[in-house]
């Protein structure tokens, strides 16, 4: 298994002596997806190091740059699109061709509810989540034949960094009442890596507390 | 590297059409792309196996041009001299 860092090396670090522990075998691979040449050194670093083609793919990476579209800057749209959305593009497509060769695979998107419903201040995030779930559902549909999976997870608020100057009022609008856990998505995520998934191809499954419902 | 032979090529390139769907023996030098019911999915698996194979890059725009099998192993044959 890899584990991409861009920034954080330590934390990939612990990712993978925790995977060690459980007796899974990881290393951490540093590159920044929006460099265009980052799936061709990641993918060619874990096919030497493991000798074997890559067979599952998650897209994890994602920024956000909120702002209100009356005053959305140029540079926090184009940000957004290019980690959120023309990153997992071209780390698809790296990961397709093998995949399809070895007529097995699994491509899981992190896509988010805002893909799927509106969510003020958040057009450039949404945007790409909604053209993150577009992605996966052509990419399922073109590569469905060979055995190779592509499907969308649609978290919803998750107790994440990413979340944690949210408003807790906020939690008024989640049926659950309480916010997700990263756990709670890894376990949708798993299963739809799982050979038990191998029916299911270009699904958006939300992990919301029924948010979306 | 040894220069490869029509002959050599045609051999692979069918192998790699059979593998895709239709029977090894429905396939010769002027069976087209369309009556194997080989799509463009296809070639691109073609050109990706040719490339690991021969080193010869075949990009989208060349395989759209190819009708039949060969079209493609003409071509193969000479991006490799």
């Amino acid at each position: 298994m890899g584990i991409n860092y861009r920034s954080d090396r330590e934390a990939a670090e612990r990712v993978v002596d925790q995977i060690a522990g459980d007796g899974g075998e990881a290393i951490a691979v540093g590159a920044d997806v929006t460099d265009s040449g980052a799936p061709d050194r990641l993918f060619g670093t874990l096919e030497d190091h493991f000798g074997a083609p890559v067979l599952a793919l998650v897209n994890n990476a994602g920024v956000s740059r909120d702002d209100l579209v009356p005053t959305l800057g140029d540079e926090d749209w184009s940000t957004v699109i290019e980690v959120d959305l023309t990153a997992a593009f071209r780390l698809t497509r790296r990961a397709l061709v093998p995949m399809m060769r070895a007529r097995t695979g699994r491509i899981v998107n992190i896509a988010s509810v805002v893909g799927l419903r509106a969510n003020p201040g958040q057009a450039n995030y949404a945007a790409a989540k909604a053209g993150l779930i577009a992605l996966t559902k052509t990419a399922a549909v073109e590569v469905a034949r060979r055995g190779v999976t592509v499907n969308a997870v649609a978290p919803g608020w998750i107790a994440t960094e990413m979340t944690a100057e949210l408003s807790k009022d906020l939690l008024e609008h989640v049926p659950a009442r309480r916010a997700g856990t990263p756990e709670e998505v890894a376990g949708c995520v798993r299963f739809l890596a799982s050979e038990e998934a191998s029916y299911v191809t270009g699904a958006v499954l939300t992990v919301d507390g029924g948010m979306a419902a | 590297m040894p220069a490869i032979t029509t002959d050599q090529v045609e051999a692979r390139v069918v192998e790699a059409l059979a593998s895709f769907g239709p029977e090894a023996d429905r396939i010769s030098r002027d069976s087209t792309f369309e009556e194997l019911d080989i799509d463009s999915l296809d070639l691109v698996e073609l050109a990706q196996i040719v490339e690991d194979e021969y080193g010869v890059v075949l990009k989208g725009e060349d395989m759209k041009q190819l009708k039949s099998v060969g079209d493609a192993v003409d071509l193969i044959v000479s991006r490799s001299s």
